[in-house]
């Protein structure tokens, strides 16, 4: 399209509608071949590394041998994962992923909205602010760090959680070797983690509330805890329906790495998750296959609960993800 | 809004605020005390620390912790390697996230949401541990320090977090006016939007260099040789694994200091948390405006 005059376009216009699409989208792409060029390296980096190894999950079908690589490894079909499945460790692997991401859910998933609704309603500005900046910063602590904190404070015989318990008149607990205590340690060190930092998007939510509904609610003298049980819970509704979705499609994934730091022989029939046994078969005795096998199981029962939830977000008239 | 919350301030909402008010000091409280605990035994006697003495303040101040730390090549050597790794993911993310971000961003790019349902895919299904272990190691990346530089280079929530904020805050009068002056793309994205968007580069700086900071799992993966070991391996095996903080330091040091070591060896836990915890204090102020921001964007698009 060179030079066409005013006149000239109003004639061609009615004709061209429609026939010339195909070739005004390769111009398009043509005339925008620097915006390809941006986003190519990353085009690149996610085949690489996020697709290629999708592709490579067919080793949970196959038996791997090294020297044949992935490809020319043989088939075996669903052997691994009916290994998996009639090990004896099986049941205890799920229930643990299971429960520990229960309580997560139970206990960790609130608090930050609860501490958010509770942070809106205070009205001194500064005291607000000192309260997100101190609670904002243990989610910046390395979860080396943390694992080292707790068993720091929680040592039998030197942790500072010990000591009160002793001033207290009780017995010293060896929580860090104790089967009964992982989750609970796991999950109350989670929330005081991440509690402050979570709260963020609920208080965000807070602010796009209209005041106005607060006002009128006011006038007809709804108390304060009245307009938080009847404006601001269900104006958040919304967000706290994704942030539940996203949770859940991260459900049995979550917090492995902080799970590996914290186990240790005593702990291990409640502390063994799918992911670390995943990490231990797979990289630390080099069953592969087996591993990439239980990997995938464990990747399906995520995928299959957060299309679930979304199902159920979309039911209930809620927001939904897609 | 004042106003009218002072006429309607019953009984119950004082109360409401009470409770409020003391439920949030206790929470603050519970938050705070781990930390200054931390920081208070780092500085005080070990003995004391060990019995329950120091609460307050430091009791019986030294800093010896420190002082054996400094001498221990490990661990400096672990903090120059983490420097190192930091420096180069910032780098690569932000020259990945912030043209990429970009182009995505923009409405004229033909198939904008193919890629982008490709990329955040991935952030629900994922090809796991095992394969991506193979990936790496037929890269011949084990053992070098890109193998935990490159696979963690970008990720999708990123990616969505820099399109939203091209997208509000590059408007497209801009670019056309640009075009029409007969400005290239490039041109455009150099000179006018890298300009406009220090923001958003903090935050995807700030980002990628606390992941790269505070992970561990990458380097425990794919790393044998100890001298390339970031300095969340060496706390791990300090602080975590039931190592002895002793069998750590140098050998070949004379028995007395090994028993001092011995001694000291809670002391160094302290310290060594303060220490590795430095440069991401450091960055807090930074970090906590520029994260917030950032997670405000991302919230957006959820």
């Amino acid at each position: 399209m060179d030079v066409i005059t005013p006149h000239q376009r109003r004639r061609i216009k009615p004709l061209k509608k429609g026939k010339t699409k195909p070739l005004s989208t390769i111009r398009k792409i043509g005339g925008n071949w620097e915006l390809y060029l941006f986003l190519l390296p990353t085009l690149v980096y996610f085949i690489i590394f996020k697709y290629i190894p999708m592709y490579g999950l067919q080793i949970a079908f196959k038996d791997f041998i090294a020297i044949h690589g992935i490809w020319g490894s043989p088939w075996v079909g669903i052997d691994h994962f009916i290994r998996f499945f009639e090990s004896y460790k099986f049941w205890n692997l799920l229930g643990n992923s299971l429960l520990i991401n229960l309580y997560q859910l139970l206990f960790a998933f609130p608090i930050p909205i609860i501490f958010a609704l509770m942070l809106n309603q205070v009205t001194a500005t500064r005291f607000r602010k000192f309260v997100q900046t101190i609670t904002y910063a243990p989610h910046f602590i390395s979860v080396v760090v943390l694992v080292g904190m707790i068993f720091i404070f929680l040592s039998p015989s030197t942790g500072f959680i010990n000591n009160l318990i002793q001033v207290f008149g009780g017995e010293p607990i060896y929580f860090m070797g104790s089967e009964s205590w992982f989750r609970t340690v796991f999950v109350g060190s989670e929330i005081w983690q991440t509690s402050g930092w979570s709260a963020i998007i609920f208080l965000a939510a807070l602010t796009s509330i209209d005041p106005h509904l607060h006002e009128a609610a006011i006038m007809d003298g709804a108390s304060k805890f009245q307009r938080v049980l009847h404006i601001d819970i269900p104006g958040i509704m919304p967000v706290i329906m994704i942030m539940l979705i996203l949770e859940i499609g991260n459900f049995v994934t979550l917090g492995y790495q902080k799970v590996l730091l914290m186990q240790n022989d005593l702990n291990i029939a409640s502390s063994e998750v799918i992911q670390t046994y995943v990490y231990k078969s797979g990289l630390l005795h080099s069953q592969f296959s087996y591993a990439a096998a239980i990997g995938l199981f464990e990747n399906v029962i995520n995928f299959i609960l957060l299309l679930m939830m979304n199902q159920l977000a979309k039911k209930l008239k809620q927001q939904s993800l897609f | 809004m004042a106003d009218l919350a002072k006429v309607a301030k019953s009984r119950s909402d004082k109360l409401f605020d009470i409770l409020n008010y003391s439920i949030l000091t206790i929470i603050l409280l519970i938050v705070v005390y781990p930390l200054y605990l931390i920081v208070i035994s780092s500085f005080s006697d070990p003995v004391a620390v060990s019995s329950g003495n120091v609460l307050f303040w430091p009791e019986g101040f030294t800093l010896k912790g420190y002082e054996i730390l400094l001498e221990n090549s490990e661990v400096w050597r672990g903090y120059r390697n983490s420097l190192l790794y930091v420096v180069l993911s910032v780098a690569l993310n932000l020259s990945l996230v912030i043209t990429a971000g970009y182009a995505l961003s923009r409405k004229d790019l033909i198939g904008r949401n193919f890629f982008m349902f490709a990329i955040v895919f991935t952030m629900f299904f994922s090809g796991g541990l095992i394969p991506s272990y193979l990936l790496v190691q037929q890269l011949n990346m084990i053992d070098t320090i890109w193998a935990v530089i490159i696979p963690s280079a970008v990720s999708a929530f990123q990616l969505i977090v820099a399109k939203t904020f091209f997208q509000t805050s590059i408007p497209d009068e801009l670019l056309e006016a640009a075009k029409i002056d007969g400005c290239t793309t490039t041109r455009f994205f150099f000179s006018i939007v890298i300009p406009l968007s220090t923001p958003i580069i903090a935050v995807m700086a700030l980002f990628s260099a606390v992941n790269e900071w505070n992970s561990y799992f990458p380097a425990l993966i794919y790393l044998q040789d100890q001298a390339l070991y970031p300095l969340q391996l060496i706390l791990r095996s300090i602080l975590v694994a039931s190592k002895e903080a002793a069998q750590v330091m140098e050998s070949g040091v004379d028995p007395d200091v090994i028993a001092e070591q011995q001694q000291y060896k809670e002391l160094i836990k302290y310290s060594l948390i303060i220490v590795s915890s430095v440069p991401v204090l450091i960055l807090y102020p930074f970090l906590q405006r520029y994260f917030v921001k950032g997670v405000m964007i991302g919230s957006i698009k959820g």
